[in-house]
């Protein structure tokens, strides 16, 4: 007998007239059937479905990119890699072993670095949040503490007069680079000359060194050009400390905020063409710092604390259709099984999602629903795919960075993620979560153990 | 339930409702079903020729069948003998 | 004898709206230069120049630029074994960016562009127009970009109504208060995308020029024009050139500080004082070149040459008071056509 032919779903679509057709979008959607030459099939059968997929060759890849876009550029570059973005210990690991320090917001991320293996001395302590005990802590492993605020100064102030240890600081700075929003809510502003008169109280305290410069201008910047107006900026201030104090300041940090390649919702060009590249970042950037009036003997180390267009590539999840629907209005609708709790960047995103199967080139405008009983549940309003059916697979891209960290247990416990490492193997980072890893904190006062008793 | 008379289809999947003035395209199944549609067969008839053809499930098959013929409703496609 | 070419050409809209497609089509095939195939590139498949086998030997169809760059890329591979392409002229605002970024590409496979470098591009956005305007002494409306409805309610004190309110690639609408301004923000802003551009409303006529820079500060032509009716979508449907020495004093001003590569349109408002504000540069040629070429300028031809890398010698006179009236025509195809194009993406 011979071989059946593959069957897909039949479809019957209207011919839009002034509207996109198959012709517009049928190359986005080649399948993606293997991440790093591992079947998309195999992981789902082996780990389950969603699955978070890291990908360790994309994530040194990139990484080596972006360093040698600044390191050709510049004679001093430091990588800090950004905890919040994916503080998995396996990613951060790698981003270790290629040679970043550490970028914390917390105590939490304090510690979690620190049991990473990381110095403190190569720990940056960034935010508005940092309590006695991590000052405390900070101060005495010599970590760089990035002051946001006077009230957080004063504290450093007492903290290190009281340990008698001299506390290493940088001040977070904000300014106006010509973008909009401006983020004047961290650290102090430049333009109305704050920044200058804390410059001038710390320089005036014994036990505080001031060792750096930060800004981090905003998030998903589109353009080089804010970075390289936050570094001239930050490169004046410089200047003028060693003008008036003969104090040359180690580093200016230029924080993060680069772009990734994803397509905001509302824009209409792809991600994937608008995304400055790292090479304009990194030209915008240095020139700024080599014009500037900082003497060349001593241009200081350039820290840059990139996180999303670090990992947001390197992060697929991999889920499956849970089922199609037919709206009244004829519309296509389809769940799968990712809801917005694991992948809650879809609310800014037009994720990349394609079918990890061959399928013809035959598509329909479809809506992507997640699996949670919510109705803001949605993953993509418009995406045109081809019909796939229950059980089929989808691959979501570019979902590395916050969504491993951002996540949310609810309704369903989160699913394992695995990193494929150089040769193409598959591990668990994380196991997926069982109901006693939800109960296990839970404590039932004593009136309640009986359900059948009141 | 059958294919409305005046329906034109071409073998590239070319459909023209020349009552409403819009077309529409088919996948290759599609093609094959409205074509058995028009022949005359039988809902059952048209699945068993599908299963014997295809490589998929009664199950699956029933499923995107329903979703089809509810397609070719909502296009007004069909007319129902009374 | 003439050489044979082949050209690629989009924006074969020539709808109530018209792209510049069909008219940048007739200027070439005026050229006594060249004896040129036109293959038509097309997004949708209403477009009336696919139907208008005149002037267009065979359309493909195209992905949006939406899309991304590699989709289109693709495309244009398969199209390029078929036809070798040797000049491609990108006709819609929205493609342009993709078109810049594909533009070594394309040379690779031998298709030549020629396209404003994308610094020219980003900075004469209408978002960016302001510092345009002081960066080369040109005087320009006040406008600022807003990014979210509730921008709105804070725009700064200077902005008095009437104001513009102008999407990034296309759209432009008068508003006579915050909530006109807010309806038109979600009209545009739905079709293309943020940011919205809200721009100071300059009473005055409104004129254009339409010119071709070699890329190096020479203008290679330039013609003024008086729209004469306008549609209720701002398009002329009659229009008549001028001559006017400060207007094109400013078109070549322009050009040359900016070294401007390939075709533009500026609008300008000309005040009861004779002041003239540049409201925009459209980093393409406009619908209405075919004026230029019936005064004697014939930019298509010239702009086709500079992209095959032939020196052009500069023109330097265009017939004043030649007039051009748009009319709409109906052109009768078969559904077997439309049938074509839909299943197969070529005609």
């Amino acid at each position: 007998m011979s071989e059946k032919k593959k069957f897909e779903r039949p479809v019957i679509k209207k011919v839009q007239t002034g509207m996109t057709n198959k012709f517009g979008t049928r190359t986005e959607f080649d399948p993606i059937t293997h991440i790093d030459k591992v079947p998309v099939k195999e992981l789902i059968e082996k780990h389950g479905s969603p699955l978070y997929v890291v990908s360790e060759q994309t994530i040194r890849s990139t990484y080596q990119d972006l360093y040698r876009a600044f390191s050709t550029r510049y004679p001093k570059v430091q990588m800090a890699w950004s905890y919040k973005t994916n503080y998995l210990d396996a990613v951060c690991r790698v981003f270790h072993q290629e040679g970043s320090w550490a970028e914390v917001v917390s105590g939490f991320e304090y510690d979690k670095a620190l049991a990473n293996g990381i110095s403190g001395e190569h720990i940056i302590f960034n935010g508005p949040d940092k309590d006695e005990a991590a000052l405390e802590k900070a101060i005495t492993k010599k970590s760089l503490i990035h002051i946001d605020h006077f009230d957080e100064l004063y504290s450093i102030i007492e903290i290190a007069n009281e340990l008698n240890i001299t506390a290493r600081v940088a001040i977070r700075i904000n300014m106006d680079t010509g973008i909009f929003p401006q983020w004047t809510r961290f650290g102090f502003n430049y333009d109305n000359g704050e920044a200058w008169e804390v410059i001038n109280r710390i320089m005036l305290q014994e036990k505080l060194e001031l060792i750096g410069l930060h800004a981090h201008i905003g998030t998903y910047i589109m353009s080089a050009l804010p970075y390289g107006v936050a570094a001239s900026k930050l490169a004046n201030l410089a200047a003028s400390v060693e003008k008036k104090f003969g104090h040359n300041v180690k580093y200016i940090d230029l924080g993060g905020g680069f772009a990734s390649k994803n397509t905001l919702k509302g824009a209409y060009l792809s991600g994937t063409d608008t995304c400055p590249s790292f090479d304009e970042y990194a030209e915008a950037i240095t020139s700024a710092l080599v014009r500037s009036e900082i003497k060349p003997e001593h241009l200081p180390m350039l820290i840059l604390e990139t996180g999303r267009a670090l990992i947001d590539d390197a992060g697929y999840i991999l889920g499956s259709v849970i089922a199609n629907k037919r709206m009244p209005d004829g519309k296509r609708s389809m769940i799968i099984d990712v809801g917005v709790n694991f992948l809650f960047t879809s609310f800014w995103y037009e994720h990349k999602i394609t079918p990890a199967q061959s399928f013809s080139h035959h598509t329909e405008d479809t809506i992507i629903y997640g699996p949670l009983c919510m109705n803001i549940d949605i993953i993509r309003e418009h995406i045109t795919l081809p019909p796939l059916k229950r059980g089929d697979h989808v691959v979501i891209s570019r979902i590395g960075a916050y969504n491993m960290t951002q996540w949310m247990q609810f309704i369903n416990l989160r699913p394992s993620i695995v990193m494929i490492d150089m040769d193409g193997k598959a591990h668990v980072i994380r196991e997926n979560e069982t109901l006693n890893t939800v109960k296990q904190n839970e404590r039932i006062p004593e009136h309640l153990t009986d359900i059948n008793k009141k | 339930m059958q294919i409305k008379k005046n329906i034109a289809v071409s073998d590239s999947g070319f459909v023209f409702d020349p009552t409403s003035g819009e077309s529409y395209t088919l996948n290759t199944v599609g093609v094959e079903i409205i074509n058995l549609l028009k022949a005359g067969l039988h809902e059952d008839e048209i699945k068993h020729k599908i299963l014997e053809e295809y490589e998929v499930s009664a199950s699956a098959y029933d499923k995107s069948f329903i979703d089809f013929v509810a397609m070719l409703k909502n296009y007004e496609l069909v007319e129902y003998a009374d | 004898m003439k050489r044979k070419i082949v050209v690629a050409v989009t924006g074969l809209n020539n709808t109530d709206n018209p792209g510049p497609g069909i008219p940048v089509i007739r200027g070439i095939r005026d050229s006594q230069l060249f004896d040129v195939r036109i293959i038509g590139l097309a997004y949708e498949n209403l477009e009336p120049g696919i139907y208008m086998h005149d002037h267009v030997d065979k359309t493909y169809q195209v992905p949006y630029p939406s899309t991304g760059s590699d989709a289109l890329i693709k495309r244009l591979e398969y199209i390029n074994s078929i036809e070798n392409i040797d000049v491609l002229i990108p006709n819609f605002d929205a493609e342009l960016y993709t078109f810049m970024k594909s533009s070594k590409k394309l040379l690779q496979m031998g298709i030549h562009t020629f396209l404003p470098t994308l610094e020219q591009f980003e900075e004469r956005h209408k978002a960016n127009l302001v510092e345009f305007g002081q960066k080369y002494e040109i005087d320009v409306p006040f406008s600022t970009s807003i990014f979210s409805e509730a921008d709105i309610y804070s725009l700064p004190n200077s902005f008095s109504y009437p104001v513009m309110v102008k999407g990034k690639f296309y759209d432009a609408y008068i508003a006579y208060n915050a909530e006109q301004v807010k309806m038109h923000f979600n009209k545009i802003s739905s079709k293309w995308g943020v940011p919205i551009i809200i721009q100071e409303f300059i009473k005055g006529t409104e004129v254009n020029v339409v010119a071709l820079g070699d890329g190096t500060g020479q203008t290679i032509g330039a013609v003024p024009m008086r729209k004469q009716y306008i549609t209720d979508k701002g398009k002329a449907w009659g229009g008549i050139t001028l001559d006017d020495a400060k207007m094109l004093e400013l078109t070549r001003k322009t050009i040359k500080a900016t070294k401007w590569r390939g075709g533009m349109e500026l609008e300008l408002i000309k005040t009861n004082e004779n002041r003239y504000y540049l409201l925009e540069i459209n980093p393409r040629i406009p619908a209405w070149v075919y004026l230029a070429v019936g005064a004697g300028q014939n930019h298509p031809e010239a702009l086709v040459r500079l992209a095959l890398g032939e020196k052009v010698e500069p023109y330097s006179d265009y017939e004043v008071g030649k007039m051009f009236v748009r009319y709409s025509y109906d052109l009768i195809c078969n559904i077997g056509e439309f049938e074509k194009l839909s299943t197969t993406g070529e005609l």
